[in-house]
């Protein structure tokens, strides 16, 4: 009968006790908290997935955040019929059982449980090895940027699962009572703040890893946004991501300008942000890492290339490109003639948007490229796998954001401005002046700034509500589901609960109005 | 006459009997014979008639008058030695039985070209559901008992093989497990169906029973059998596609109506006329070769041995299997008859060629204005529009995708059969079993395969090899006594079982080669992977069986099932049934009605399980899965070197990933209830024969993988006990002998099934919400369904947006009923409709003998079963150049409805796929005594898959799952055959 007793006979198969045995498979543990934001499973091409339920590429946490960022604004809609849940955010016309919003739903829940088993066994296996902590500052890092994400898309009222909880048969209770709250707002900051120090300092760390600037980022996006997230404006939050912006501005980063041309450079110095070689850019304080051979998903940036190019464009992109994503006339029309940032295809495209589900109707986005700077391919390039990894936080990000406080706290300074004519100095095009500024609505300029620095680079959502813009006060293509667009629904400022889990926890209650 | 006598009785060869009932009539007084048949009995006064019984003979009256010593021969009661039923863990006589089993034997299975087990037996049985998936040679067979019990674990019936379950989870490189059995080797083939006769099979047992016994020698001369056949399959319909002339004008109207636009598309039309369906297709010729030789060795051993040959092609061009089967069957009696030893050893080889399925979809998909071969770089290559979202060319793809394997299994036991010297009632039974399956394939794809690798920039084919070992071991032991006291006979059974799963996957990595030339690998795209896995059971099982003056039976099982699936506080299930027969053809109201001449009630009552969890050993305790390369996340400097560690083979290694896998500690068996009535009934002297049955089945804790509350797992969805389940049925079955004179014979068979099949839980926590949970995805899109599981209805029930339609009749694209007027169409717009599954099935089959000819024919009917035609749905004007740098065909349909753009969640495309279909018919002549005295002849021809009945417009309404998409179509098979024995 001890028979019935089994243990695993895999090779690849173990339990907790034995394969936390040293400081490297811990590691590759917290490595798997880390490509659980991009690769949608155990095996290439997101195969043995984590979450059930979806096709394994659609399953990635990058894709789905990529996809309910940017569909739902002026910056990227999307023509696939057989992708309904695609264009139905598009349209800003979703339902509560959206596929995409259903997948982040659940991929951000898997990386809270994911981390969370992380600092727990860390804790009980990993006590005498002098990198536990910096590890388990990161798992907690990667675990507040999904509670960041559950908090933006899903508001205050979703399951709390703390790292004490365990795992099995228990039903997380709701973080707070209503949508916006300080609930899960003070969880979060309280969990950047404590492991500040563990983390490695700026520049020490690999790419592709968390250190200290990237969770003050995180803490001051979260300031800045805290308007939204708590329900009222307190400007003490204001002033607080002041300093920290103060200190990201000057912990070590800086643009990618003209200084950084080299010969062969088929790319303006904005673009090395973007390209199969993007690791060598100073300027990305945060990236998770995308390798064509190594880690291979149909998510993360291989979705957002090949989703945002067709096969007339490959020759720009290294990507097959499967004709999905392009532009709205709005974002384009935001930029003067000699911006380095307007990075269009238009052969073959009209820039107005007549037909949501024609792929030619708005212009194609060249922003990513899977080659690098010089246009040769890299190492082990395939057409369909890219190589470029995904800028998460970048320093002019933070140079919009210190301007952005400023204006949000007494007026745009001549110092704040300079912020942003840094930022479009390196883009090539025209610097402004205060009076050029105001004159455009100061707040309303920053907006349209950060549309032309960060444009598909998952911050659009975010940005459009903090400035009060998503719902109604500026219309785009097929917002509303008409092509001039048209207002929408205050519901759709939050994501809805998916049914699902309503189902599976009643301790849960929908979000309003869906 | 008053005092002591004595006797012994013998069988009708002379030998004495043990073990025989001798009863004093009109008492309970009585005695049982010794090993050696003899028998010692006290009389009173007035008991003078002793009742002698046994077993499978004729029981006799013997007066006792003044004799002391009596000499009783007892004769063997053919009718009832024929009607012995194999059952768990024994047999019984058919007058007996108080479950539901029904039995086939050779003399009844289907004829003509078959391949596999199953197929001998398709429309033969109420409750029964086979359905092959598709034409391809040797394919696999979804088999159903009463509609399955379970909703995600597998519906699949328990295999029983002369004595050993085997695994039907199913062998790497092999279509279909069951094809290790020669079908020209079974003898019966019995179903059990409800849980009164499955109960003891506990745990495996919720979705019926499948025991099949294989042919036997016999004492006697020898017998040698040959058996010869060539068949020739053709296909009989194909998919609807537009031919090249249509085509083109088709296009160029859609482009001048304006219903899509030239996006070049006009420029890139072909002037060919290409029919890529008979293309792909052809006329294939098998062959069937069979040799046994039964007898007796030394007039002591039995045996049955066999060799069968046959290669079977496949109407898909390069599709092939060539099956090589031996059997051997000992069975010896030793120790003075008191062991029986039956021994059988099974062995099938096969090699295996699979054409690449996926040029049944291309054939559909590619232009046909487009020739088969194009010239490129000087080349004459197969047409290719060189672009990763083209149809590939299915030619192509046939001719350079090469995927073989090579795959050997056997099934062997020994079976020894005790009955103690001291103790003739009592017996043991030792079975020692194994099933070992090996296989090797091969899959080498050439680049020339045109685009049919996803990275086809890489420019170059790709290989894999791959093998699977897997060995199961079985140990049962049970004791059995069974005795009879005057008008009572009992019989008790209990005993122990042991088996173990082992199953090693070694799948090669997957490299880019460079393919023909063989450059060697180039790339690997996915590195070797192995894979172990392994569980036990461990069972505890016993059964009585009690009858008083034949009338009144009762049957009682029991198991106890423990699995290593489950937790130590989980493991164990037991697992009761009962049941009564009542023979009321014995009743004295009965007795004198000659038009009824049988007629047995029989009801039953049992629990069995389910513990089939997809092949996941391990689900119950937390584990950790290493990642597999390529599936890695590297950091790297700014220089790009990678981040690493030192192995310790000294070797600079990337990470890889470690990931926690989702579990449930409180995983448990899957309880089917079992309620069964039935009544067997014979009229006219057994003219007419037949069963009528209805049951009642309740699936409670469903091992089901469902939405976990977010946060509270290592997934979304665990595999936990959620989920009830009821299927009622009503089956029916006649055999009718209508005529039987000495030159003439004509029978015919008719059963009828009625399923009914709800879900009546889904979910852990009660909602009204909660619409269900989604099934049935389709082609078209990724993540779309066409199904639902919802509480109240058939399991898989399509679930769709309801068509609009204009005045005239025709449907409207892309308009759908908003159901809840609130001006938006989602979700909660779309409709039950219709299940899958057939609502009725009717099996019909009929044999004529007249002097030496032979006739029979077999069909079956399906009444209900709608089928949501995805090819159909799948196809729309907009399909044809999507993107302007290729082209692409469409369904005949899309001229019909006129859909610009697919519409995959229209109710449109789910049709009434009722039909009949003739199977077989088959015409034999027996020459008898040719040659001399000793030789038999048949020489026989038949046709199988004669034609389908059905108003579904897609190529064949029996699509399992219900949803037609890239089907393997099943031929039309005309077979020639020659028997000779002597």
């Amino acid at each position: 009968l001890s028979h019935l007793d089994v243990e695993p006979i895999d090779e690849n198969l173990s339990t907790a006790d034995k394969v936390y045995d040293s400081e490297e498979s811990l590691q590759s543990g917290l490595n798997k908290v880390y490509a659980g934001f991009v690769i949608g499973g155990n095996a290439q091409g997101d195969g043995d997935p984590d979450v059930a339920g979806f096709d394994g590429g659609k399953s990635v946490y990058w894709r789905q955040f990529f996809n309910l960022q940017e569909l739902p604004t002026d910056e990227m809609k999307n023509a696939w019929a057989g992708d309904p849940e695609l264009p139905e955010l598009s349209r800003l016309a979703w339902g509560s059982s959206n596929a995409s919003i259903r997948t982040l739903y659940y991929r951000i829940f898997y990386q809270i449980t994911l981390a969370n088993e992380f600092a727990r066994q860390a804790k009980v296996y990993g006590g005498d090895f002098e990198e536990t902590p910096r590890m388990i500052a990161e798992a907690r890092f990667l675990r507040a940027l999904a509670y960041t994400h559950a908090l933006d898309f899903f508001g205050n009222k979703v399951p709390k699962v703390m790292e004490e909880d365990g795992v099995g048969a228990f039903l997380p209770p709701q973080f707070g009572e209503s949508e916006r709250g300080t609930e899960l707002f003070d969880h979060i900051e309280s969990e950047l703040i404590a492991i500040q120090d563990d983390l490695l300092p700026a520049k020490a760390n690999y790419v592709g890893q968390a250190n200290q600037v990237a969770a003050k980022m995180l803490l001051a996006k979260l300031y800045l946004n805290h308007a939204v997230y708590r329900g009222a404006e307190e400007i003490a939050y204001f002033e607080k991501a002041k300093v920290l912006v103060n200190d990201i501005l000057t912990s070590g980063y800086r643009l990618m300008g003209a200084s950084d041309a080299q010969a062969g450079d088929q790319v303006s110095p904005y673009e090395l942000n973007f390209t199969a070689d993007n690791y060598t850019s100073d300027e990305i304080i945060f990236a998770f890492t995308v390798d064509g051979k190594y880690s291979q998903s149909w998510g993360g940036m291989t979705f957002i290339m090949n989703a945002g190019a067709s096969a007339a464009m490959k020759e720009f992109t290294g990507v097959d490109g499967w004709g999905g994503n392009r532009t709205t006339p709005m974002l384009v029309d935001k930029f003067e003639d000699n911006d380095d940032r307007a990075l269009w295809f238009t052969e073959g495209h009209q820039k107005e948007m007549d037909e949501l589900m024609s792929f030619t109707d708005g212009y194609g986005v060249l922003k990513y490229k899977n080659l690098n700077r010089d246009f040769s391919k890299p190492q082990d390039h395939s057409f369909v796998f890219v190589h470029t990894d995904i800028p998460v936080f970048r320093l002019s990000d933070a140079m919009l954001m210190a301007a952005e406080l400023e204006a949000r706290t007494g007026g745009l300074t001549a110092e704040g401005l300079e912020w942003i004519n840094t930022v479009r100095r390196r883009a090539n095009t025209s610097e402004k002046t205060l009076a050029e500024v105001q004159a455009e609505g100061t707040l309303d300029f920053i907006l349209d700034e950060r549309a032309r620095e960060l444009y598909w680079e998952g911050h659009r959502r975010t940005d459009l509500i903090r400035f009060g813009k998503f719902i109604d006060g500026y219309q785009w293509s097929f917002k509303g589901g008409v092509a001039e667009g048209t207002s929408v629904n205050q519901r759709y400022e939050l994501m809805p609960i998916p049914p699902s889990d309503l189902n599976a926890n009643p301790n849960l209650t929908q979000n309003f109005d869906y | 006459q008053e005092g002591a006598i004595s006797g012994r009785v013998l069988d009708e060869m002379g030998e004495p009997l043990p073990g025989v009932s001798i009863v004093i009539k009109g008492t309970t007084k009585g005695a049982a014979t010794d090993f050696d048949g003899n028998f010692q009995l006290l009389l009173n006064q007035g008991e003078d008639v002793l009742t002698v019984s046994y077993i499978g003979y004729i029981s006799t009256e013997v007066v006792v008058g003044n004799q002391t010593n009596f000499t009783i021969q007892l004769k063997p009661d053919v009718d009832q030695l024929e009607e012995v039923v194999v059952i768990g863990y024994g047999s019984v006589k058919k007058d007996d039985l108080t479950g539901s089993v029904q039995s086939v034997t050779a003399a009844d299975f289907n004829q003509g070209a078959i391949t596999s087990p199953q197929e001998l037996v398709n429309g033969k049985m109420p409750g029964v559901q086979i359905v092959n998936s598709g034409g391809a040679p040797g394919a696999g067979a979804t088999i159903r008992i009463r509609g399955g019990s379970s909703l995600n674990a597998s519906n699949d019936p328990l295999i029983i093989i002369d004595g050993v379950p085997v695994a039907n989870d199913g062998v790497n490189g092999m279509r279909n497990p069951l094809n290790t059995i020669n079908p020209n080797d079974i003898e019966t083939f019995t179903v059990l169906k409800d849980a009164s006769a499955t109960a003891i099979y506990g745990s495996r047992a919720s979705n019926g029973v499948i025991i099949i016994t294989t042919k036997k020698g016999s004492q006697g001369g020898l017998t040698v059998d040959y058996a010869g056949k060539v068949s020739v399959s053709t296909p009989t319909k194909f998919v609807d596609v537009l031919d090249g002339d249509t085509y083109r004008n088709t296009l160029t109207n859609a482009i001048e109506q304006g219903l899509i636009t030239d996006n070049g598309a006009l420029g890139l039309m072909g002037d060919a006329n290409t029919d890529w369906q008979s293309q792909i297709y052809r006329t294939a010729v098998s062959t069937d070769h069979n040799v046994s030789v039964a007898g007796s060795i030394a007039d002591a051993v039995p045996f049955r041995t066999s060799v069968g040959y046959s290669n079977n092609n496949g109407v898909l061009k390069g599709d092939q299997v060539e099956r090589t089967t031996l059997a051997l069957n000992l069975t010896p009696t030793l120790l003075n008859e008191r062991l029986k030893v039956n021994t059988s050893i099974k062995y099938a080889h096969l090699n295996n060629k699979f054409a690449n399925q996926g040029a049944i979809g291309s054939a559909l998909a590619m232009d046909p204005t487009q020739p088969i071969m194009m010239e490129q770089d000087g080349e004459e290559v197969f047409f290719n529009w060189g672009n990763v979202l083209a149809p590939r060319n299915p030619l192509a793809q046939l001719e350079y995708h090469d995927d073989r394997s090579t795959v050997g299994r056997l099934i062997g036991n020994v079976q020894l059969d005790y009955k103690f010297h001291f103790l003739p009632e009592l017996k043991a039974n030792l079975n020692v079993g194994l099933d070992r399956s090996t296989s090797n394939g091969e899959v080498q794809v050439d680049k020339r395969a045109s685009y049919d690798n996803v990275i086809a920039e890489m420019g170059s084919g790709t290989y894999k090899a791959y093998n699977q070992v897997k060995t199961n071991k079985l140990l049962d032991f049970y004791m059995q006594y069974a005795r009879e006291f005057g008008e009572s006979r009992f019989d008790v059974m209990a005993g122990y079982s042991y088996q173990h799963f082992h199953r090693r996957d070694e799948n090669g990595a997957e490299i880019f080669v460079d393919l023909p030339e063989s450059a060697g690998a180039e790339r690997i795209r996915s590195e070797a992977r192995n894979y172990e896995t392994e569980n036990y059971l461990i069972s505890f099982f016993g059964r009585a069986n009690y009858s008083l003056k034949d009338k009144y039976l009762v049957t009682a099982t029991l198991r106890q099932d423990g699995s290593s699936r489950f937790s130590a506080e989980n493991r164990w299930g037991l697992f009761p049934a009962l049941a009564f027969g009542w023979n009321m053809k014995k009743e004295g109201f009965l007795e004198m009605v000659e038009q009824i001449s049988a007629l047995k009630f029989r009801a039953g009552y049992g629990v069995t399980g389910q513990q089939d969890i997809f092949g996941q050993d391990y689900a119950h305790f937390g584990t950790y899965s290493t990642g597999q390369p390529y599936a890695q996340y590297v950091m790297m400097d700014q220089n790009g070197n990678p981040q690493t560690y030192i192995d310790e083979n000294g070797e600079e290694q990337l990470y890889l990933t470690l990931r926690p896998n989702a579990y449930n500690s409180n995983l448990k068996w899957e309880e089917t209830e079992t309620y069964n009535i039935g009544l067997d009934y014979g009229l006219f002297d057994d003219r007419f024969t037949g069963t009528l049955e209805a049951y009642y089945k309740k699936s409670n804790d469903l091992l089901n993988v469902t939405d976990v509350a977010a946060g509270s797992n290592f997934s979304n969805r665990v595999i936990g006990n959620v989920g009830n389940i009821e299927i009622k049925g009503l089956e029916f079955a006649m055999d009718a002998k209508l005529v039987t004179t000495e030159d003439l014979f004509w029978s015919m068979g008719i059963n009828a099934t009625y399923t009914d099949r709800k879900v009546t839980q889904l979910t852990a926590v009660d909602s009204e919400n909660f619409i269900g949970v989604f099934t049935g995805g389709v082609a078209g899109g990724t993540g779309v369904y066409s199904q639902i599981h919802t509480v109240g209805q058939a399991p898989n029930t399509f679930f769709l947006y309801q068509q609009v339609y204009d005045e005239n009749g025709n449907p409207i694209n892309g308009m759908y009923v908003d159901q809840n007027g609130d001006g938006k169409l989602n979700e909660q717009d779309l409709v039950h409709f219709k299940q899958p599954a057939p609502i009725v099935m009717i099996g019909l089959n009929t044999n004529l003998s007249y002097k030496k000819f032979e006739f029979s024919a077999s069909g079956r009917a399906n009444l209900g079963n709608y089928v949501y035609n995805n090819i159909h749905s799948n196809s729309a004007y907009n399909g044809i150049s999507p993107t302007g740098d290729f082209l692409a065909n469409i369904n005949e349909s899309v001229l019909e409805n006129n859909f610009t753009s697919i519409q995959l969640l229209s109710d449109y495309f789910v049709r009434d796929a009722s039909f009949f279909r003739l199977d077989n018919v088959s015409v034999g002549y027996n020459i008898e005594s040719l040659l001399g005295e000793k030789v038999n002849a048949r020489v026989h021809g038949s046709v199988n898959n004669v034609f389908v009945l059905t108003k579904y417009d897609g190529m064949d309404p029996e699509i399992s799952g219900g949803i037609d998409n890239n089907f393997y179509p099943r031929p039309r098979t005309y077979t020639l055959g020659l028997n000779v024995t002597f």
